[in-house]
C-alpha cells in the first residue's frame, strides 16, 4: 500500500512536470506540421511566463494573466510568422533570435516595471491558479486504490493541466478529421499542391503559427501562475528544448506526443526520489546520472526504438509560389 | 559635453596619480544575477551600504554565462577599476590568470580561498558553522522526524552547506532522517524554481517537515511550496524570513555584504591574503526578525546559542566537507 502511495505521488509529480512539455510539444506540432521549424518554443514560454505573472500581479485576476500570457507568445509567434513565411527568412535563425529577445527582454521589462531585479511579486489568492478538487474526490479519498489515484493523481490540478489533457484529442481531431487540418499537414508536406488547389499556404501557415502561439502562452502561464507563484528570470530552463525533442520521439503525432513527454516528465519525477530508485534496483545512483538520464534514453530510443524519425517534407522550407 | 568632461577628469586623475585613491571599484556579480535574493543581492547590498554612505560609486556587471568572467575582469582591469571584487567559486580560474597580468590592481574574490596571488584577497566563510546552526533548529522544530536539503548547482560549496546541516541536525537528534536533493549539476540549477518545487514535494512526501535551500534563485520555488504545503523552509544567504512570514523558520546568514563593504571601504588599500569568517566574526549566522520570531521557541533559540558559543571557543567541532570531501553525517 505504502508503495502504492508512492508511486500514485511519482506520478502525480509526472503530470506536473509533464504538463508544460505536453503543450509545448503540441505546439510545435502545429507549426512543424505546417511546414514552419519552431526552436523558438522556449522564447515563447518565457515571455509569457513573465506576461502572466505580471500581468496577473498588476490585475490580481490569473484570467487576464493568462490572456495577456498568450498574447505575448502570439506576438513573438507573429514575428517568427513574418520574418519565415512572409520574408521566407531562416526559420531557425528566427527561433533562435525569439529565444533570445525573451530571455532578454522579460528580465528587462520585469526590473523597470517592478524594481526586483527582474522578477515579478510573489502572487497571491486571485493571481495564482489554484488546484481544483473534480467532484466527489473528497468523498471517495478513502476508497481502496481507486480512491487515492482519483484524489491525489487525477484530481487537485490546477485547471490549466485538464486544458492540456484535452488539447491532445482536440489536436488528433482537429488535425485527421477536419478539412482544416487535412490542408495544415498538406501544406507541411506539398504547399504546392495546397496552393493549387486555391488554398492560401500563407494563410494556413499563418494558423498553425497563431495555434503554436496561443499554446506556448498556456504552458508558459502555467510555469509562472500555476506551478510557482511568480516570474524568476530563465524560469523556462530549457523545457521548450525538450518539447521540441519530445515532438521528434513522438515522430510529430499528437496521442505520441502524450506519450514522449510523459515519459520525459516521469524521468523528471524520478529524480527527485533517488530513494524510490534505490529501493527499486537495489543500488544506490550517483544524482548526476539520474540528471543525464533523459538525455541518455532519448538518444537510445532515438537510435534504436522509434525507428525513423521524417519530419514533414516541406518543414524548414519557405514556400514560393514561382521561382 | 559629459564625455569630455570625463575625459579631462581622466587625464586629471592621471596626473595627480599619487595618494588619493581616484579609481573607481569595481563589482562583478555571478551567474543568479544581481537581485537573486540570496548571495549576490547580499553583495549588492553591502555595495550600496558603501555608495550611500560614502557618495562613492562603483561599476558593475552580471555574468550571464560562463564565457564572460575572464572577459570582463580584463575590461574592468584595462579600464583601471580599483578594487575589482567578484563574486562565486566559478572566478578561481579566470582571476588566477588575470590577477597576475595587473599586478598593481587589488583584487578582491568571495568564496575562493585557494588561488595563488599577492594582490588577491580571497574571502571564505565557514558555512558549516551557520549551517549547523539552522540545522539544530530544523531538528528542533521537526515534528516528523525528518528534514530535508535542496542543493543548488552540485559543487563542493553546496555539500559543504548540506554537511553543516547534517551535523547540525545530528547533535540534536542523532535518529532524525535527513533527505538531501541537488537540483542539477549546471548552472540552470541556481535558476529552476520549478524543479525545486518538485524536490520539495517529493521530499514532503518522504515525511520532510523543515526544508533548507541552499539553491540561489530555485530556492524561492522550494520556499514557495513549503509555504503552500503548510511545512517550514529555511533560507540562505540573505534574510529570507520575509519572503513568507511565519512560514520560514529561519534564514542561514553568509554575511557577503560585509565583506563587500569592508573590502569597498579600504578601497585600493585592501588588504590582500585568505579571509575565511566563521561564527566568531559574525561572518555566518542565523536570521531573527518579526516574521519568524513566533516559530524560534526560547529553547532554540537558548541551544543555538550555548552551539554557537560552543563552536567558537572550539568545544564543538564542526567537520568542513572540505576536508576530506566527504561527510560524516550525511552521505551525497
Amino acid at each position: 500500500m505504502e508503495h502504492y502511495l508512492t508511486l500514485i505521488q511519482l506520478l502525480d509529480s509526472t503530470v506536473r512536470l509533464a504538463t508544460p512539455l505536453l503543450l509545448a510539444c503540441l505546439a510545435g506540432l502545429y507549426s512543424e506540421r505546417a511546414g514552419i521549424f519552431d526552436i523558438g518554443l522556449e522564447g515563447k514560454m518565457l515571455a509569457a511566463a513573465f506576461f502572466s505573472a505580471a500581468v496577473a500581479a498588476i490585475t490580481g485576476s490569473v484570467w487576464i494573466g493568462l490572456l495577456a500570457g498568450i498574447a505575448a507568445s502570439l506576438v513573438l509567434s507573429a514575428i517568427h510568422g513574418v520574418a519565415s513565411i512572409t520574408f521566407r527568412g531562416n526559420q531557425l535563425i528566427s527561433g533562435v533570435a525569439i529565444n533570445f529577445l525573451a530571455a532578454g527582454m522579460t528580465v528587462l521589462i520585469a526590473q523597470a516595471w517592478f524594481k526586483q531585479g527582474g522578477r515579478t511579486p510573489s502572487l497571491m489568492g486571485g493571481a495564482r491558479f489554484e488546484p481544483i478538487t473534480l467532484p466527489f474526490a473528497e468523498a471517495l479519498r478513502d476508497v481502496p486504490i481507486l480512491g487515492p489515484l482519483y484524489y491525489e493523481l487525477i484530481s487537485g490540478h490546477s485547471i490549466l493541466v485538464y486544458v492540456a489533457f484535452a488539447a491532445v484529442p482536440f489536436t488528433w481531431w482537429l488535425l485527421f478529421r477536419t478539412r482544416f487540418g487535412l490542408r495544415l499537414r498538406a501544406v507541411g508536406e506539398n504547399p504546392a499542391a495546397v496552393d493549387t488547389a486555391g488554398v492560401s499556404v500563407v494563410g494556413l501557415r499563418f494558423a498553425a503559427v497563431g495555434i503554436c502561439g496561443i499554446l506556448c502562452g498556456i504552458a508558459g502561464a502555467y510555469l509562472s501562475t500555476a506551478l510557482q507563484a511568480g516570474f524568476v528570470k530563465d524560469m523556462s530552463a530549457g523545457r521548450g528544448f525538450i518539447a521540441l525533442a519530445a515532438l521528434i520521439f513522438a515522430k510529430w503525432r499528437p496521442w505520441h506526443a502524450l506519450y514522449a513527454t510523459f515519459l520525459f516528465g516521469l524521468f523528471g519525477a524520478l529524480e527527485t526520489r533517488p530513494d524510490v530508485i534505490e529501493a527499486v534496483i537495489g543500488m544506490k545512483v550517483q544524482g548526476q546520472l539520474l540528471s543525464a538520464l533523459p538525455y541518455i534514453m532519448t538518444v537510445i530510443i532515438l537510435a534504436g526504438f522509434v525507428g525513423k524519425a521524417i519530419p514533414p517534407r516541406a518543414g524548414g522550407e519557405p514556400y514560393v509560389k514561382e521561382r | 559635453m559629459t564625455l569630455m568632461t570625463k575625459f579631462l577628469g581622466a587625464s586629471a586623475a592621471t596626473a595627480l596619480m599619487a595618494g588619493a585613491a581616484v579609481a573607481e571599484p569595481a563589482l562583478i556579480f555571478d551567474l543568479g544575477g544581481k537581485f537573486d535574493k540570496s548571495f549576490n543581492e547580499a553583495a549588492y547590498e553591502g555595495a550600496q551600504r558603501w555608495a550611500t554612505e560614502t557618495g562613492g560609486t562603483y561599476r558593475e556587471i552580471e555574468m550571464q554565462s560562463e564565457a564572460q568572467r575572464e572577459q570582463a575582469l580584463r575590461r574592468f582591469a584595462d579600464a583601471g577599476a580599483n578594487p575589482i571584487i567578484t563574486m562565486g567559486f566559478g572566478m578561481a580560474d579566470p582571476l588566477s590568470s588575470v590577477a597576475a597580468d595587473f599586478p598593481d590592481t587589488k583584487f578582491v574574490v568571495v568564496d575562493v580561498t585557494w588561488i595563488e596571488g599577492a594582490n588577491i584577497r580571497q574571502i571564505g566563510f565557514a558555512e558549516h558553522e551557520g549551517s549547523y546552526l539552522v540545522g539544530m533548529m530544523a531538528a528542533m522544530a521537526t515534528k516528523s522526524n525528518t528534514v530535508g536539503f535542496i542543493g543548488g548547482m552540485d559543487v563542493p560549496l553546496i555539500r559543504h552547506f548540506g554537511c553543516g546541516y547534517a551535523q547540525g541536525v545530528k547533535a540534536v537528534n542523532p535518529d532524525a532522517k535527513i533527505i538531501a536533493n541537488m537540483t542539477g549539476t549546471t548552472p540552470e540549477a541556481w535558476n529552476d524554481p520549478v524543479k525545486g518545487s518538485e524536490l520539495t514535494s517529493a521530499q514532503i512526501s518522504q515525511g520532510a517537515d523543515v526544508v533548507f535551500a541552499a539553491a540561489g534563485g530555485t530556492g524561492v520555488g522550494v520556499l514557495q511550496t513549503a509555504a503552500d504545503s503548510g511545512i517550514l523552509s529555511i533560507g540562505v544567504d540573505s534574510n529570507q524570513n520575509h519572503l513568507h512570514p511565519g512560514k520560514v523558520l529561519t534564514s542561514m546568514l553568509k554575511r557577503v555584504d560585509n565583506a563587500v563593504y569592508d573590502a569597498l571601504k579600504a578601497g585600493e588599500n585592501v588588504e590582500t591574503g585568505v579571509f575565511t569568517f566563521g561564527l566568531a566574526e559574525d561572518g555566518v549566522g542565523y536570521a531573527m526578525d518579526e516574521n519568524n520570531a513566533s516559530l524560534v521557541t526560547d529553547e532554540m533559540k537558548a541551544a543555538v546559542d550555548a552551539a554557537r558559543a560552543g563552536i567558537i571557543s572550539g568545544e564543538i567541532k564542526v567537520v568542513s566537507y572540505y576536508e576530506n570531501d566527504s561527510c560524516p553525517a550525511l552521505d551525497f
